[in-house]
């Protein structure tokens, strides 16, 4: 029966080959741009460590106060989005989370070994031993640095793979020499590809999404004692009383960022808790105001989604329901007029059941055909949007297996949405009413 | 044209008209938006940058093994780094201009921060960026001073890149002065750029942009402070105008020219625009507003499929209509109406319904706009843009009748003999 139904649709579609063809291109389009601005809002919202996102937290801590806190636009009052080196130094020195490690931002220069080649730019963080197994660095040779390191400042370094190729042409380099800024680190790791997006450690220096990857990471105090100077952003509300580096240190700039990990609701509520009692002792000056944010709540907070994604989703969104409004206005219209044709078939005998299935099946078939060429056209807007977007967020947008299948089904489930009306209506046409017309 | 028969009939495809005023309404309601957004993209992209971008391009470098302390032997030693650089980068023979700033406009690097009128001021007046470099920032970048004087080669000291930002003089643009100094007479006033030190105003320059392109600056967009000290730090940023048709060789030879000079150091050539380090300033601002271009094409692409879906839709079902009514046409025709006249009544039928619809969609386009202004922090839209869309949409509402219109026209009187 089905078979029939879909010989009899394929005949009604080509009875009339421009309003069908219109029909379908509405659709193509409609899916087409819904599913490439979807493409890329899914690239960036997506959870960047889905296995532990729940674990990992954001603690901030106000180290301005209520002077400061005044011209906040923020109704919230949130305290600032990274740490002085103070406050940074200070969680880490009471180490009560299970995993932790304050972090800043790097970018020094790595002399290769290889005589001639100019000395390259890379881009990383220093970090505390902590940092490999809190967010699950990968580790292609070697491993991380241990907690001995961090206290003794010991020049080691974990790089990464495509570091580790241009510096040594590749291969296991655990235990040969780097120099970086002039000076000479141990290397202990080399990471395997690893380019999470967003940047969820750093987001507020990153922004979320960078192309170039984590070159080398350092031991926090390591870095600090060789004077290596902070990459990201310094926030300061008035300048530091002293100059140079160790006066940034002593300052109430903020530059450090700093993640947690807390297995359980329990321990995050108790870290809070500690957190509260860390700034009482060390801003004693006004009422604690501090957050502790999940992963996924922090990255809402930074609005690493960029709003330019959102408003585009949601234009192409508006685009898909005008196309749906227009194709059930056609479907009406083609129904309709086959009145007396279902007038002929409902007296043959067919059930109102029957002329349902024939005229879905109907819209059904416009849809997949809608969603077949909404499949192409995709493909070509997510070619595209890498010529007009933002490089390393369109990077990010891909054709893939899912996308490919919610490309189909949003357009034959769409369309037989919009067929729905159409169908009731042609369904509801009275035999005898029809017979007697003509 | 009597209204009555039109209504009469459009009571019979109550759905179908109920339909094709929605569709309407919401095309009028997403295009006013979209070309709202448009419109806002193309005056952002357009602003002036204030400087002379012509053969211009700028070098990011920094020294390998170069002093990182803050100690005045240091300092000293970056400073005379920096400005053997400047004076290999003049030395080559197609440069017109060569000067070390910190940062220029459009590149996303921002020093900025509040400008007070008295000394420990606790709510800066205005926000400002500051521009480092020596009284050839003002030649080189072809900067308009419209009041005072340029800085002397006497005004300019040098300092660390953490040291204090404490200028006894400085020059502002005139939207800084005019926001500082309402009354106009910014020349010659204190103002304290970091909290108890005064800086005088010597000199005010016509426009200049902040550094960065982005939102957070967009209420200080043209606050800029120009200070006759050049940064000292393991990093330098040139900008060089090449002579005319000469910037293509010129940005191949200045990093050969730097590395002859002094090979310890890190100039990235590549085709990634983050990572390498020569730009021209054409590829600069291009880079810039290359996330508002790309929204402006995005929402032109959407708004073109809109329109021609909305007017497909009008042509399929009122070809739809016209032939399901071929009978009744031929009894009018019969009955004495001219072909104009049953033009007229699909056209007048059209102008019913996409009225309908434009006034619907009026009424979602600012619902529609207030929405966005709550969630994006978007403008409010002029009521100019919602009048004009509204106009389109009938005009395409007309534009797309008229051929199944005029099919209806040409329906013969005879038509009302044949029975089906």
């Amino acid at each position: 029966m089905f078979a029939y139904y879909l010989d009899l649709a394929l005949r009604s579609l080509k009875r009339n080959k421009a309003l069908t063809g219109l029909m379908i291109l509405t659709i193509g389009f409609g899916v087409a741009a819904s599913m490439t601005t979807w493409s890329v809002f899914r690239a960036v919202s997506g959870d960047p460590i889905p296995w532990k996102s729940a674990q990992l937290f954001v603690p901030q801590i106000d180290a301005w106060g209520p002077v400061v806190q005044k011209n906040n636009p923020d109704p919230d009052k949130g305290p600032p989005d990274a740490l002085t080196y103070g406050d940074a130094v200070g969680l880490m020195r009471d180490h009560r989370a299970k995993l932790q490690s304050a972090m800043y931002m790097i970018s020094p220069s790595v002399i290769p070994a290889v005589p001639g080649e100019h000395p390259i730019n890379t881009m990383g963080h220093a970090v505390f031993s902590e940092f490999f197994p809190m967010v699950d660095v990968p580790f292609k040779y070697g491993s991380g640095w241990s907690a001995a390191d961090d206290d003794h400042r010991a020049q080691v370094a974990v790089i990464s793979s495509k570091v580790n190729r241009k510096v040594f042409g590749g291969g296991d380099s655990v235990g040969k020499t780097i120099n970086i800024d002039g000076r000479d680190y141990r290397v202990v790791g080399v990471m395997d590809d690893w380019n999470p997006q967003p940047r969820f450690y750093d987001v507020v220096n990153t922004g979320g999404f960078l192309q170039q990857d984590e070159g080398v990471l350092l031991p926090f105090n390591t870095a600090i004692a060789a004077g290596m100077s902070n990459d990201g952003n310094t926030n300061c509300y008035e300048s530091p009383k002293e100059t140079g580096f160790v006066g940034l240190q002593h300052s109430s700039c903020i530059w450090n960022e700093y993640m947690v990990q807390l297995d359980s609701a329990a321990d995050a509520q108790r870290f809070k808790d500690y957190l509260e009692g860390f700034a009482r002792e060390h801003h004693p000056g006004w009422a604690p105001n501090v957050r502790l944010h999940g992963l996924m709540a922090w990255l809402d907070h930074e609005h690493v989604v960029p709003p330019d994604t959102k408003i585009s989703l949601y234009v192409a969104l508006g685009l898909l329901l005008v196309c749906l409004v227009n194709t059930a206005g056609l479907l009406l219209a083609k129904f309709l007029r086959r009145a007396s044709e279902i007038g002929v078939r409902r007296a043959l005998g067919a059930s109102r059941r029957e002329i349902y299935t024939q005229f879905l099946v109907e819209a059904g078939m416009v849809g997949l055909a809608g969603g077949v060429l909404g499949l192409l056209l995709t493909w070509v807007g997510i070619a595209g949007v890498g010529w007009v977007l933002p490089r390393d967020i369109a990077a990010l947008a891909r054709v893939d297996v899912s996308l490919f299948l919610t490309t189909l089904a949003v357009a034959i489930v769409a369309t037989m949405l919009a067929g729905l009306y159409p169908t009731v209506r042609a369904a509801s046409v009275q035999p005898a009413w029809q017979l007697k017309s003509n | 044209m009597k209204l009555h028969p039109i209504l009469a009939a459009l009571k019979k495809h109550k759905a179908g008209v109920t339909l094709i005023t929605l569709q309407i309404a919401l095309t009028l309601a997403i295009v006013c938006n979209a070309v709202f957004i448009i419109g806002q993209r193309i005056d952002r992209i357009n602003r002036p940058s204030g400087i002379d971008e012509s053969n211009l391009f700028m070098i990011t470098q920094s020294w390998v093994g170069a002093p990182s302390g803050d100690d005045e032997g240091s300092v000293e030693k970056l400073d005379s780094m920096q400005r053997t650089d400047v004076a290999t980068l003049r030395n080559l023979p197609d440069v017109q201009s060569a000067i070390a700033i910190n940062t220029l406009p459009l590149v996303n690097s921002t020093w900025s921060g509040g400008i007070g009128l008295k000394p420990n001021q606790q709510n800066s007046t205005a926000q400002a960026a500051f521009y480092f470099g020596t009284d050839q920032m003002i030649p080189a970048l072809g900067l308009k001073l419209v009041a005072g004087r340029n800085f002397t080669p006497a005004d300019v000291n040098h300092m660390g890149f953490r040291g204090h930002n404490r200028p006894p003089i400085v020059i502002v643009t005139k939207a800084l002065a005019d926001k500082l100094f309402p009354k106009g007479n910014a020349l010659g006033k204190t103002i304290y750029v970091d909290r108890d030190t005064p800086s005088t105003i010597i000199g005010i320059i016509a426009r200049m942009q902040v550094p960065s392109p982005n939102s957070w600056a967009n209420d200080w967009f043209w606050n800029s402070v120009l200070i006759p000290t050049r940064l000292d730090a393991g990093f330098a940023r040139y900008a060089v105008r090449a002579k005319p048709g000469r910037l293509q060789a010129v940005m191949q030879e200045a990093p050969k020219a730097l590395f002859a000079s002094n090979p310890m150091r890190v100039i990235e050539t590549g085709t990634d625009f983050d990572e390498t380090s020569v730009h021209s300033f054409a590829d600069i601002r291009a880079h810039a507003y290359r996330a508002d271009r790309g929204m402006a094409i995005l929402m032109g692409v959407i708004c073109l499929i809109l329109l021609c879906v909305t007017a497909a839709g009008i042509v399929g079902l009122t070809s739809f209509w016209v032939g399901q009514r071929r009978k009744q046409i031929g009894i009018r025709r019969a009955l004495g109406a001219t072909r104009s006249d049953i033009l007229r009544y699909f056209q007048s039928e059209n102008l019913l319904i996409a009225g309908a619809g434009v006034v619907l969609g009026a009424i979602l386009a600012v619902g529609l706009n207030l929405w966005m202004m709550r969630q994006f922090q978007m403008d409010r839209m002029p009521v100019l843009y919602v009048l004009t869309g509204m106009l389109l949409l009938l005009a395409l509402g007309q534009g797309a009748v008229f051929a199944p219109a005029r099919r209806a026209s040409k329906v013969s009187p005879v038509e009302a003999t044949r029975s089906v």
